[in-house]
């Protein structure tokens, strides 16, 4: 038997989104805290049962999004006003409209960058090793066609006995231990 | 008493084909589509098709070296006529790619199931598009070693891009198109390059997979930011898509060359980028559903859709095409009048007629159900529409520059030899990287297909 610090938490396998959904309600409702559900596709509800808070993702992007737009607007401003400025027929120098477009692709281009490398600094990816890599039910199922709950060993509650022992209750297929290495 | 209506629901009316054909659990779609990667034995007819269209990337080769040796001389353009091939094929290429984004993010927003089976490939089909399309103005400069000087960088001149012309918001537009497809692409990819690391059987595989995948592994609070994420970049590729050929159809409306000096122009130019875009991915999904079985994922559903996208665009292409004829009429502008004239009886009008043939009256056969569901006939037209559109290009640049203002500046452009082996050759790069592609990457995406077998079971339910 491994020491409780060598342990990950223990691993619980369900058939369906559905049975999923339903034993993650019941070990919130039993008072664990640290359990983290994995799923091969987004499953409906499953945030809510989780109780997820709204993720910060949106407002990576609208920052990264107005960074792009009034940077690339100032720029052009800076460049065509300050520092190589052309007289084409006596024109306004800060010829606005004609910036937009740049400023528009800025923007954009701002906003999905920090949408995408912001949701991945978020979630810690990439990370190539994880402690569920050890349990190989969990390679072979998780990212095809099974649906796992996991209470992890920091939880006040886990135990590595009763926490098993629970999630054979709620009809896990499955339960294994994560050997944290 | 009140009026029974003649059947009792849609679907009594019109039988619709499912978007996916019943029967199908997780494992199935798992391992169906991610077989033709991982176990499936390159069968003979990807080498066939692979050797051909590499033999054509080589002729690009061949091609770009001699130009960069040469100078564009060895092209047919020259003064008036100085756009020619490279433009058009530009113009042709980046239209290609926009339907691939429409498909991922637009009919994500309007939560349509049909796009699930046939956004992967399609997001494939913009990133490689829009690579070709990349080589045209790049190579149309003249020395594309001095590209860089489109970007804005501190250089020792002191000297900045021209913000106020259409041609550098050309740059921006088009590099941030590939950039955010890339990306979205990409996004898409990381659940199913998870699951080809976990099925991979052979040890390089596993690494390559397991670092291409990030090490992702499903948790319900990855998939929660993920799911803002990708929400968040359909909503900035939908305005971005339409941008892109607003942007490139600026290059001509912001000109006063008859024929190209027109407020149609953006939306016309999104719309017949749409059409061809939409003609490319028929041309790719009908022999791909063939070679690897996928009759169950990309239905008769998905290619009649695609079917009645094309009439619909390709109707508001005629109407522009109505318009342009009609504003030279109304406008009684006598540049702008000739110039119509030119199109139906000019040296070029051999190509107006062929481009009113393809674009306009082909696809009229639209309208009958039977025309839709007749997979060879489908494949034929979206070959033709491709042709239209790539004539509809060649119009507007040639016929608009070889009658200009002054009958002294007027001339003739034919294209050289080298001219069609350029563009031939990336026509083989897009289908060597196609190639590649469903070799090496899930052609549909895996964890997408889950999600609709866990809708479609729950119907049944």
């Amino acid at each position: 038997m491994l020491h409780r610090s060598h342990i990950y938490g223990v691993v619980a396998e369900f058939p369906t989104p559905h049975q999923l959904i339903h034993a993650v309600e019941k070990t919130r409702e039993a008072g664990y805290r640290r359990i983290e559900a994995y799923t091969p596709f987004p499953v409906e509800g499953l945030a809510e049962a989780l109780a997820l808070k709204r993720n910060n993702v949106p407002l990576i992007t609208l920052i990264g999004g107005l960074t792009g737009g009034l940077g690339g607007f100032f720029f052009q401003y800076w460049v065509s006003v300050i520092a190589y400025p052309l007289n084409i027929g006596g024109r306004p120098l800060n010829s606005w409209p004609a910036f937009i477009p740049v400023t528009f692709e800025l923007t954009v281009l701002g906003a999905a960058l920090s949408a995408v490398f912001g949701m991945l600094a978020l979630n810690g990816l990439p990370r190539p090793h994880h402690p569920l890599f050890n349990v190989k039910r969990f390679v072979k199922h998780a990212t095809s066609d099974r649906f796992f709950l996991c209470i992890e060993a920091r939880d006040p509650k886990f135990s590595l006995a009763d926490s098993s022992r629970f999630l054979h209750g709620l009809k896990a297929t499955h339960v294994s231990e994560v050997e944290d290495d | 008493m009140s009026i029974r209506p003649p059947y009792n629901s849609a679907e009594d009316a019109l039988p619709v084909a499912p978007v996916i054909e019943p029967g199908h659990t997780y494992s199935s779609v798992t391992d169906k589509i991610s077989a033709i990667v991982l176990t499936r034995p390159t069968s003979l007819g990807w080498v066939a098709g692979f050797a051909i269209s590499f033999t054509m990337v080589m002729v690009l080769t061949i091609s770009l070296a001699w130009l960069i040796i040469k100078g564009v001389g060895i092209w047919g353009i020259n003064i008036p006529v100085g756009w020619g091939f490279a433009i058009v094929n530009f113009v042709w290429w980046i239209g290609i790619g926009h339907a691939g984004t429409l498909i991922s993010a637009i009919l994500f927003l309007l939560n349509q199931q049909w796009r699930t089976s046939i956004n992967r490939f399609a997001e494939a089909m913009t990133l490689f598009a829009v690579a070709c399309a990349g080589i045209f103005p790049l190579i149309h400069t003249g020395r594309p070693w001095m590209a860089y000087y489109m970007f804005p960088y501190p250089s020792t001149m002191g000297l900045w891009p021209q913000f106020r012309s259409p041609l550098i918001w050309d740059v921006f537009a088009v590099s941030t198109y590939g950039t955010v497809s890339l990306l979205f692409w990409f996004v898409g990819l990381i659940p199913d390059l998870a699951t080809l690391r976990d099925r991979a059987v052979k040890k390089p595989m596993q690494i390559i997979y397991g670092m291409l995948a990030l090490g992702w592994r499903g948790s319900a609070r990855h998939w929660h930011r993920y799911q803002s994420a990708y929400l968040l970049l359909a909503g900035l590729a939908t305005p971005l898509v339409l941008s892109v050929h607003t942007v490139v159809s600026f290059d001509f409306a912001i000109a006063i060359v008859p024929g190209w000096h027109t407020t149609i122009f953006p939306p016309y130019f999104v719309a017949g980028a749409i059409y061809s875009g939409f003609a490319m991915v028929l041309t790719i999904a009908i022999p791909l559903r063939k070679a690897y079985d996928l009759e169950d994922f990309i239905t008769m559903h998905h290619l009649e859709n695609m079917a009645k996208v094309m009439l619909a665009t390709g109707l508001i292409v005629a109407y522009g095409y109505f318009y342009e004829y009609f504003m030279s009429i109304y406008s009684g502008n006598k540049f702008d009048l000739y110039l119509t004239q030119m199109r139906f009886h000019g040296p070029y009008s051999h190509f107006y007629y062929m481009l009113i043939l393809c674009n306009i009256l082909t696809p009229q056969l639209l309208w009958s159900r039977r025309a839709r569901t007749n997979v060879a006939l489908l494949f034929g037209m979206s070959l033709v529409v491709n042709l239209g559109m790539w004539l509809e290009r060649f119009v507007i640049v040639v016929i608009s520059l070889t009658r200009d203002f002054m009958p002294s500046a007027w001339g003739r452009y034919s294209a050289t030899v080298w001219d069609y082996a350029t563009f031939a050759g990336t026509i083989g790069l897009f289908v060597m990287l196609l190639f590649l592609f469903v070799r090496v990457m899930p052609a549909i995406s895996i964890a997408e297909m889950r999600e609709l077998v866990a809708e479609t079971s729950e119907e049944h339910e």
